[in-house]
């Protein structure tokens, strides 16, 4: 084995970006066995989860590409970074982040009270968490929420106990990518009966280009607790192919409530291929909310497993496809014992010839009793050419199920434009108003910065698009 | 003069409907315009307003001696001309509230902050002086209204949009007796030298409430009557019939035309 210094190389390049990259390490293109090494290496991580992304990295080259959903095929494993560092250690308060970073973040327009909200999160750049300080409040009920490089040197019996429980590492050819090469993301754990009052938020960005980001986040919330974790994405805009392949874990306890929300908006070059999934135990509720903007191509179906009795499973998906993007999203939710419920919210939204797919799986094992799931998707088409698809899959081998599934698709009607438009807006505001509308209902269930963010990406989307 | 249509066609879908209207309103004035089924009242208050299913086929439509028909329909909005709808439409998902705060804002001059505060006591002020119940501000825009809630929501946004000219397109239709007088305080509220309407109807009621200095007679596509507020009356004794003998007498046209 040769020293990581060999594979990792300091480089400093001039982008079309307007910030330069800071990174200090960066793995060279491409991934073997070296480069995990070295990845694990930086990160001084204990001999068990080295271990792991090596096996990880094995499945990986051994899996093949998924024959269904989006076109994939344009990914080039070999043209990607797979690990950069950007700067020297985590930093602890805002006033400690870079101006440059700083700059990022204003460019991405995170409004200022959420900067100021930032006090209690961590926020990642690059591939690595560099900003996070953990509000006091947090550490005093308990409750742990740190980069899950940390989580292995702090908390290591909690992470191997859970760590790639929910997803395997051999479960799909990304989630084992991003096992092999895994780097920042989110740590939660809840102790037993506490509430957290403030959503906990990430918020990441890749700023190298081809560079890969594979965030990992674990969320274990014990029994009778609740956390609602919010993450959110923007990505500066390139012209070649870059990859985001994240795994998210969720273990909702007995009694436990946990709610994921993200929207993301990724620069249209992206591949965002993302496993989420959540084991929710004896009447625990998981909540998924998932907002889809941007992206070259989105692969993303959160599931839900209702492992025990009165567990219940709620997803809410929102795609917006627009030119020359895909977005192939949904839920997933397996009714696994008796006396499980299951809600499925869908909304997309395509235009200029985007593509939105609502992929679904509703699976309820033999036997199960008492089963009750509510499928409702919602398409808008903005115009001829777009293109919206439902794909509802159901394995259903109970009698006792009650099972509700509703589609629709819609066109924006010219009566709507016209009598926005007749009240003083331009025919591009009046139809983000009524693509607004139309999400309205999920984007209620947002917090208000996240709602306010979302409306305002959809007004950007909208520019320039009817006419 | 505010307004001035001169020999005015329009179709819709290749089908002529507006056969040459001439109608001319001053500043501060109040218009009736009056007719049956199908004679053109909305194809009318649509062209106007700038509707691109209607199609103008020729004549000329002047704004303050502007030519309107080079603006869009925003602009002609921000211009001060409003219509509220005989069948106002549905926005599922976006509340009246931020509805109204997003119309205002498009109305602010340059620099212009809204001052969110007063805007609001301001909606406030008018949803009371309409009789409606606070919570509508809440509530998607005509989402679930009934005919009567969607015809006070016009009112509504006229009177927080103060507009220069109001065209109301039957909006005394399906009201009643109660809210025709409310909808009718809200006409008179804005009434003054800046403030014009034409008030589209079939009936004499809303007229008792707020009255016409013109009433004009649209039938078949054409002004084929005009008058003082007496015109009413004759119209409401004599029904359509007598202004369709009258016009079978001086042109005769091809289909028939169902009455009112
Ligand atoms: N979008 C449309 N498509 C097809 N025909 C239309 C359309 N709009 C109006 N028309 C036709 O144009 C004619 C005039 O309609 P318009 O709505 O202007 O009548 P109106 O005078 O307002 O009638 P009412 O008193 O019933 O409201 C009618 O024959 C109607 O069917
Ligand atoms: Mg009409």
């Amino acid at each position: 084995m040769s020293s990581p210094s060999t594979v990792l190389n300091k480089e400093e390049y001039q982008h079309g970006y307007h910030f330069p990259d800071q990174s200090i390490f960066k793995t060279r293109r491409g991934l073997d066995e070296e480069i995990i090494r070295a990845i694990s290496g930086q990160k001084k991580e204990p001999e068990w989860m080295l271990d792991f992304r090596l096996k990880a990295y094995e499945a990986f080259r051994q899996k093949s590409m998924p024959n269904w959903g989006a076109d994939l095929s344009r990914i080039d494993f070999d043209n990607i970074y797979y690990y950069a560092k950007p700067t020297e250690e985590q930093k602890r308060t805002w006033e400690d982040v870079p101006e440059d970073i700083k700059e990022t973040f204003d460019r991405i327009g995170i409004p200022e009270a959420e900067k100021k909200f930032l006090a209690g999160v961590g926020a990642q750049y690059d591939s690595e968490v560099v900003y996070h300080n953990l509000k006091e409040e947090l550490e005093k009920q308990g409750v742990v929420f740190c980069s899950p490089e940390e989580a292995v040197q702090n908390h290591p019996d909690l992470v191997r106990k859970y760590f790639g429980t929910v997803i395997p590492y051999r479960d799909n050819k990304f989630a084992a990518l991003n096992s092999a090469v895994w780097s920042g993301g989110s740590f939660v754990y809840v102790p037993p009966g506490i509430r957290v009052d403030i959503p906990l938020q990430a918020y990441f960005r890749i700023n190298s280009e081809n560079f890969g980001q594979f965030e990992r986040t674990l969320i274990i919330a014990d029994e009778g607790s609740f956390v609602h974790y919010v993450e959110g994405c923007t990505a500066p805009v390139y012209t070649t192919d870059s990859l985001h392949s994240a795994v998210v874990e969720i273990i909702a306890l007995e009694g436990a409530r946990v709610r994921y929300s993200t929207i993301q908006n990724w620069s249209g070059d992206v591949y965002n291929l993302v496993t989420k999934r959540a084991f929710a135990y004896k009447n625990a509720t998981v909540e998924w909310v998932d907002g889809n903007l941007g992206s070259k191509r989105t692969m993303k179906y959160p599931s839900v497993f209702l492992k025990e009795e009165g567990a219940h499973g709620e997803i809410l998906s929102i795609a917006f496809a627009g030119q020359g993007q895909e977005q192939d999203t949904g839920g997933k939710v397996f009714h696994l014992a008796d006396n499980t419920s299951s809600v499925i919210t869908s909304k997309s939204i395509s235009k200029d010839g985007g593509v939105s797919s609502y992929r679904g799986m509703i699976k309820v094992h033999p036997g199960r009793k008492n089963i009750r799931s509510r499928v409702v998707c919602d398409a808008l088409l903005l115009d001829e050419k777009s293109v919206s698809n439902t794909y509802p899959y159901m394995e259903i081998a109970s009698e006792d199920v009650t099972m509700e599934h509703e589609a629709s698709v819609s066109k924006i009607s010219d009566d709507q434009l016209f009598y926005l438009q007749s009240r003083g807006f331009t025919e591009e505001e009046a139809a983000a108003m009524i693509v607004n509308g139309f999400l309205d209902p999920l984007v209620k269930e947002l917090p208000m910065e996240y709602a306010v963010e979302l409306n305002r990406l959809i007004e950007l989307q909208m520019e320039g698009s009817v006419g | 003069m505010l307004l001035e249509i001169k020999n005015l066609t329009a179709s819709v879908e290749g089908k002529p409907i507006l056969k040459g209207v001439d109608f001319s309103l001053d500043a501060g004035q109040t218009h009736a315009i009056m007719g049956p089924n199908g004679s053109g009242k909305s194809t009318l208050a649509n062209i106007l307003m700038g509707n691109p299913e209607y199609e103008v086929t020729g004549g000329s439509l002047l704004w303050n001696g502007t030519d309107l028909l080079g603006l869009e329909p925003h602009e002609r909005a921000l211009a001060g001309l409003f219509l509220s709808y005989q069948y106002p439409v549905e926005i599922p998902g976006l509340t009246v509230g931020k509805f109204l705060k997003r119309a205002a804002e498009t109305r602010l001059e340059g620099e212009e902050n809204l001052n969110v505060g007063s805007y609001l006591k301001e909606i406030r002020e008018n949803m009371e002086f309409l009789e409606m119940d606070r919570n509508f501000i809440n509530r998607y825009l005509n989402t679930g209204f009934s005919g009567g809630e969607k015809k006070r929501m016009e009112i509504l946004q006229m009177l927080m949009f103060k507009p220069r000219l109001a065209i109301l397109d039957e909006t005394d239709s399906g009201l009643d007796i109660d809210a025709l007088r409310v909808v009718s305080r809200g006409v008179n509220r804005l009434k003054g030298p800046g403030f014009s309407s034409i008030i589209i109807t079939h009936y004499q009621r809303i007229l008792d409430y707020v009255k016409p200095d013109r009433v004009h007679v649209l039938y078949d596509g054409r002004i084929v009557e005009s008058g003082g507020p007496e015109l009413v009356n004759e119209l409401e004794k004599k029904g359509y019939e007598w202004i369709k003998k009258q016009v079978r007498g001086e042109v005769s046209h091809e289909q028939s035309v169902h009455s009112a």
